[in-house]
């Protein structure tokens, strides 16, 4: 589904991230750790689009098309999303009127016709019941006034209402008490099938032991040092990100 | 009688244009009109058309607006058209009572139901005849003519223009709504003179649109006086909708009784230069003044809001909310001015003006004013002039939202902050399908009114 091939990333001339290479594949669950500055947001924005970011070299081909020439609309169109690590309030656009844009400009480019007022609701009712929000939270303006904790339920409720094939959830976990975490949890394994996948950033091992990963990588001064099965998200519970550190060095 | 003036100078062409007419003017119109002619004429002697060294005019240069030929009509009832014919609200089961000024006289008004005993709707030159000792009370009583020479203007010129009296505890059920139309076939100068009166614990709702029916240069100097009665509610909206050569300046004059409310709504959608000057005089205690604006401009468009807010009395409130988006050679400015007299303790005054500048030559000038001479005050402004947010921007595509259409649901957003406190809920539901179609581009002008003139 995703092929990451020795991607180069700055951002005003830095380099953040130096050759990265990754292979996503359907049904699968990857975690991408890693210490703070590592680079894993600028990974995330990256992908869906973020201009701020400079490709200066690699590749990424999504679903056989090369998603780096693509729009960040192009891209959600065709099925990626991105779960904000600090989700963008904003003021006078309600949840609904947002999600019901964004779900008729894909049926648009899916060439369907604009979704039915009721049906709209149903799906809406449905996938708020799944993430667990309450019914008020519709109606106020795209996370003004949020919690951290409501803000990040939020992006799942988003992911749920539009159905990625891939979703990149950066650092949906930070902020959370355990509560939280877990209905952020329960979301993402009640969205996860065979014909999707998903990339998890986070700085700990905590949400792991909710979402079950197939692979771990962790990244170290914008390059993956080491990919595992979810036994190294243990490893470096245990041991920090010291050891690694000192490796790479 | 039409009178075309040229312009050298263009405060003496229009004193000239005063001297040759004012026994025209006289004649036609009331005593008490008549009355304030000679005080206005002395203002506007000393103070004439504002140019851009004065600092509230500084960033509308009026001048080259003013410029140019235009006609005057002193006439009575010029009108060769039926109004009616050529015009009908267009905004569907809008239920009011509907008064029409054509080129600023009083032309009709159509009764929608009952009204309050004691509710006077009519023009303002017959309101000083039939009515003197209301008319003299309250006329040419707050709209002080030294303030600005386009008040003296107005007050010199004043011939006609609405009268509505809402007696003591009355209250309307249905909003009245005043459409000022401009037709002509020739460029035209108008004057237009507006009386509103609140008894005490009176209710109203005004609507207020402003419509050009032709393609002319339209240059309009409206002057309206609010009175509100104690513990009277009015609101007022306002729809400005011109063709883009027309300039239309618009002073307004609230003052405030105890207890009293006023709210407005002004969206400027569409007009060449539009100015906006409002002047609100909270007299009694425990007032309330909301004001609030949006207006959205392109081309080489100009709208500018000046607001002085006069806390003069104790434990009142206000607000100020001015927000405008501007594309192309726009220009836009703010003057928004809280003024506290040493009295006036325990008040909470609020402004606040947002701008959005969508191109890189559209310009917009904001200047908050306090000026505070009690100490239990709370008092607060802010400003900001900006583009439209990227992180926003991007958050909104990353959900396969097109750019265009991320970028007019951020505009939206901030225009509906405005556009929702309108209080008559089908107008409200109008103007936010106006606003949208004027942030899509689909709304030329003012062609979307019925009449498309262009």
């Amino acid at each position: 589904m995703l092929q990451i091939k020795d991607l180069h990333v700055s951002i005003d001339g830095k380099e953040i991230l130096k050759g990265i290479d990754l292979e996503v594949k359907t049904g699968e669950v990857h975690a991408i750790m890693g210490p703070n500055g590592s680079g894993k947001s600028t990974l995330a924005a990256a992908l869906a689009g973020r201009e701020l970011f400079e490709i200066t070299n690699g590749s990424v081909i999504y679903n056989g098309e090369n998603l780096l020439e693509m729009s960040p609309e192009d891209r959600a169109r065709k099925g990626l999303f991105l779960g904000f690590q600090y989700p963008v309030e904003i003021p006078g656009v309600s949840i609904v009127n947002f999600m019901k844009t964004a779900m008729n400009e894909l049926r648009k480019y899916r060439g369907l016709e604009p979704i039915s007022a009721s049906d709209f609701l149903k799906h809406m009712r449905d996938k708020k019941e799944l993430v667990g929000i309450t019914a008020n939270m519709a109606n106020r303006s795209v996370n003004e006034g949020f919690s951290g904790g409501e803000k990040k339920k939020n992006e799942i409720f988003q992911m749920a209402m539009l159905e990625p094939t891939l979703a990149i959830l950066d650092e949906t976990d930070s902020g959370l008490d355990i509560d939280a975490l877990k209905i952020v949890a329960n979301g993402v394994n009640k969205l996860r099938r065979s014909d999707n996948a998903t990339i998890i950033i986070t700085h700990y091992q905590r949400l792991l032991e909710y979402i079950i990963p197939d692979f771990v990588h962790v990244l170290y001064k914008g390059k993956i040092v080491r990919s595992s099965g979810k036994e190294l998200a243990l490893e470096l519970e245990e041991k920090g990100y010291d050891w690694l550190k000192d490796e790479n060095e | 009688m039409s009178e075309v003036i040229t312009t050298g100078n263009l405060t003496s062409d229009l004193i000239s244009l005063y001297r040759q007419n004012n026994s025209v003017l006289d004649t036609m119109s009331g005593k008490l009109l008549n009355l304030q002619r000679e005080n206005a004429f002395h203002d506007f002697d000393k103070l004439g058309i504002p140019t851009v060294k004065n600092e509230n005019y500084k960033y509308t240069p009026l001048e080259k607006y003013f410029a140019g030929n235009y006609d005057v009509d002193l006439e009575v009832n010029p009108f060769k058209i039926d109004v009616k014919s050529i015009f009908k609200c267009d905004v569907p089961n809008l239920d009011t009572h509907v008064v029409l000024v054509l080129n600023g006289f009083y032309y009709a008004n159509d009764r929608n139901g009952e009204l309050p005993e004691g509710l006077i709707i009519c023009g303002l030159n017959e309101a000083s005849v039939k009515y003197p000792a209301l008319f003299e009370k309250h006329y040419a009583r707050y709209a002080d003519t030294s303030v600005d020479g386009l008040v003296a203007l107005n007050t010199l010129f004043a011939h006609d223009g609405v009268f509505i009296y809402i007696p003591d505890n009355a209250e309307m059920t249905k909003p009245l709504q005043v459409i000022n139309l401009s037709y002509s076939d020739k460029n035209l100068r108008i004057t237009r003179r507006n009386l509103i009166v609140a008894g005490n614990n009176a209710k109203a709702a005004i609507v207020v649109c402003d419509h050009t029916l032709s393609n002319q240069s339209f240059l309009t100097n409206s002057l309206t006086e609010i009175f509100v009665g104690r513990q009277a509610s009015v609101n007022y909206d306002w729809l400005q909708n011109e063709n883009g050569k027309s300039t239309h300046i618009n002073n307004l004059f609230i003052h405030q009784e105890e207890s009293s409310s006023f709210c407005s709504s002004i969206v400027s959608l569409h007009g060449g230069l539009i100015r906006n000057n409002f002047y609100a005089v909270l007299a009694g205690q425990h007032s309330d003044t909301s004001l609030n604006g949006l207006f959205l401009c392109d081309d080489k468009q100009h709208v500018a809001n000046y607001i002085l807010v006069d806390h003069a009395s104790p434990n009142c409130t206000s607000n100020q909310l001015f927000k405008g988006i501007l594309d192309g050679e726009a220009t836009g400015s703010f003057n928004g001015k809280i003024l506290v007299r040493p009295d006036a303790q325990k008040i909470q005054a609020y402004q606040k003006n947002n701008n959005i500048l969508l191109s890189s030559t559209a310009r917009m000038n904001t200047k908050p004013h306090l000026e505070i001479y009690a100490d239990d005050v709370k008092c607060s402004h802010g400003a900001t002039v900006g583009q439209l947010d990227s992180e926003a921007l991007f958050y909104i595509r990353s959900r396969g939202i097109s750019q265009d259409e991320a970028r007019h649901l951020l505009m939206y957003a901030f225009a509906n902050e405005i556009v929702g406190k309108i209080s008559v809920p089908i107008l409200k539901e109008r103007i936010i399908d106006l606003v949208d179609k004027r942030l899509r581009g689909e709304l030329s002008g003012c062609n979307d009114c019925v009449v498309h003139c262009g």
